[in-house]
């Protein structure tokens, strides 16, 4: 099955679980373990993935694990939606968390958020920063790209 | 004589990896308010600060360009990067320091005999890898294989990861020109028989080149009692600066061999009507060579002859042997690479995790390893694994900091669970 619109708006990602909560969520972790643990259970609210858009043009290369990233730009409303995949538990963590601040907004909206500042505040700016090969910074650049072109 | 090359002997009988670690300054270090622990020597090791001071020393005392011979300071100089190009010579026991050529690494190294060795092959003919070779020593025989029609064959491995000698033998043939061979595997660890299988091609008049680039950290090479053509490694693995490395190339060979690189350096006269090169080795190290670096590496080598080099190898073994033991205390962990012969590299997967997930979260305990394809694509393919994390021991690591790797390891598991 390829994605409907409804599967990208069902995304909790953005919707249900919002900033303010990862935020919350993170000013109460005391250590390493707390904190990944969270990361790890956002991780665990990226919807399915559909196995047919598991396609070359979805693939965003440049990480250690396999990622795949697909959106839907809904004419309508004007809000960019997106589906991100990894095979790596971390990195579905992270790439929660950038759902969290960039679906289902408008081109322009998305653009103007600072994924940079977020991941610092967040004490996760490593794991974003060009020196590490994860592909974070790849799928950022790729899901800028996209609403770059859908503004 | 210069005193740069001959950092003392500082460590006698017997093996004190506690002494040795004082001598490594960047282990004293805290990562993420943790002790590190440095378990990444494959990709690069640390330097002890008999390198460090050596190069300090060179720069702040001696430097100048080599082989120029006008004054006080160049000849300081020549003579400290001749000095350890001897160092380098007798660490591998090559019989001239003619044979042994300043490269920036391995791979530079292995790009240099494959271009010297194209003029040799035509269509059809093979040259013999292994299928758990580094990039390294693929790429640059795939280069020439494109450009003069020849076949680069890999030699397929076993399970376990040794060589598969079934397939060699089947593999050995008349088309059989070169064979590049690892001496030992960066990502399984295992001791290739290289000996005997260059004596083997040698009655066929095969090329031999082998990566000694992870062996050298473990153990010292012969090179004439291997007999190969050519070894090449880079200093930086071998607790020397990066940025240099050595290849060792029988002499007759390189004499045949075209220069690798014009330029500065590498000839004997230069006109417009007709040039001619300069004699080994300097025919092949064409510009400014990277003499502090040169330096550094004969620093490092000696560093490492004040050592019982026997003792450090059992304790190396028993890092391995520790780390072998303790895989049963983190279920679903699966050792990659169980050749009998083998340098204390580990690599391994754990059920449900990616490897990237185990480097991140060992990281945070201030553990530091290797995650991915470690440069070995054809051998994940083999092992059907997207990459694999891998702990890469050195001399002074402790069987604690082992301890600590598998401790680390159950709670990345608790954490995932």
């Amino acid at each position: 099955m390829t994605a409907s619109a409804q599967d990208f708006e069902n995304n909790p990602l953005g919707k249900d679980t919002t900033l303010e909560d990862v935020l919350d969520g993170f000013e109460f972790l005391d250590d390493w373990e707390e904190r990944y643990a969270f990361i790890i259970d956002l991780g665990k609210q990226l919807p399915e993935f559909p196995d047919d858009e598991r396609r070359e043009e979805n693939y965003v290369h440049g990480c250690q694990s396999q990622v795949w990233l697909i959106h839907h730009h809904d004419e309508a409303t004007g809000k960019l939606y997106l589906l991100i995949d990894s095979d790596a538990i971390i990195v579905r963590g992270l790439a929660a968390i950038i759902l969290v601040a960039l679906n289902g907004k408008t081109p322009r909206d998305l653009l103007a958020t600072d994924i940079d500042e977020l991941f610092e505040k967040l004490d996760l700016f490593r794991h974003i920063s060009p020196t590490r090969g994860n592909g974070l910074r790849a799928m950022v650049g790729k899901i800028r790209d996209i609403a770059a072109e859908a503004a | 004589m210069n005193d740069l090359a001959m950092a003392k002997p500082t460590h006698k009988a017997g093996f004190d990896v506690t002494a040795a670690r004082r001598d490594f300054p960047i282990l004293g270090q805290q990562i993420n308010d943790k002790p590190l622990v440095y378990l990444d020597n494959g990709a690069s090791a640390q330097k002890p600060i008999a390198v460090l001071d050596a190069m300090d020393r060179y720069y702040r005392q001696m430097h100048s360009n080599v082989h120029r011979g006008a004054h006080t300071l160049g000849d300081r100089a020549t003579s400290a990067f001749e000095g350890a190009r001897e160092t380098v010579r007798a660490f591998v026991n090559a019989g001239s320091t003619e044979e042994i050529i300043w490269t920036r690494g391995t791979t530079e190294a292995i790009n240099l005999v494959a271009n010297g060795l194209a003029g040799r092959l035509k269509p059809g003919d093979e040259i013999l890898v292994s299928q758990m070779e580094h990039h390294a020593n693929i790429v640059p025989w795939q280069m020439i294989a494109e450009r003069t029609g020849a076949k680069v064959v890999p030699v397929q491995i076993t399970p376990e990861g040794e060589l598969d000698l079934d397939s060699f033998n089947s593999l050995l043939g008349d088309k059989t020109k070169i064979l590049a061979l690892t001496h030992v595997s960066n990502v399984l660890g295992t001791i290739n028989p290289v000996a005997a299988l260059i004596e083997q091609v040698k009655a066929r008049g095969v090329f031999t080149l082998i990566d000694g680039a992870q062996a050298v950290p473990h153990f010292q090479p012969d090179v004439q009692a291997l007999g190969c053509d050519f070894y090449a490694f880079s200093s930086h693995k071998l607790f020397g600066p990066t940025g240099i490395g050595v290849l060792y190339g029988r002499k007759q060979l390189l004499e045949e061999m075209p220069p690798y690189q014009g330029g500065g350096e590498m000839i004997e006269r230069v006109s417009f009507e007709r040039t001619t090169w300069n004699v080994l080795p300097y025919k092949f190290e064409a510009g400014t060579p990277a003499v502090a670096e040169a330096v550094g590496l004969g620093a490092a080598i000696e560093y490492l002859n004040g050592f019982d080099r026997a003792a450090m190898e059992a304790a190396e073994n028993r890092l391995l042997e520790r780390a072998n033991e303790l895989v049963e205390t983190v279920p679903g962990m699966e050792i990659i690479g169980t050749a009998k012969q083998k340098v204390p590299v580990m690599s391994f997967k754990i059920e449900g995790l990616h490897p990237s997930d185990i480097g991140t979260l060992l990281d945070q305990q201030g553990i530091a390893i290797r995650t991915g394809h470690h440069c070995a694509m054809p051998l994940m393919d083999f092992y059907g694994v997207p990459g694999t994390a891998r702990a890469s021991f050195a001399f002074y690591n402790t069987v604690e900091e082992v301890e600590q790797l598998f401790t680390a390891l159950q709670k990345v598991q608790r954490l995932f669970a």
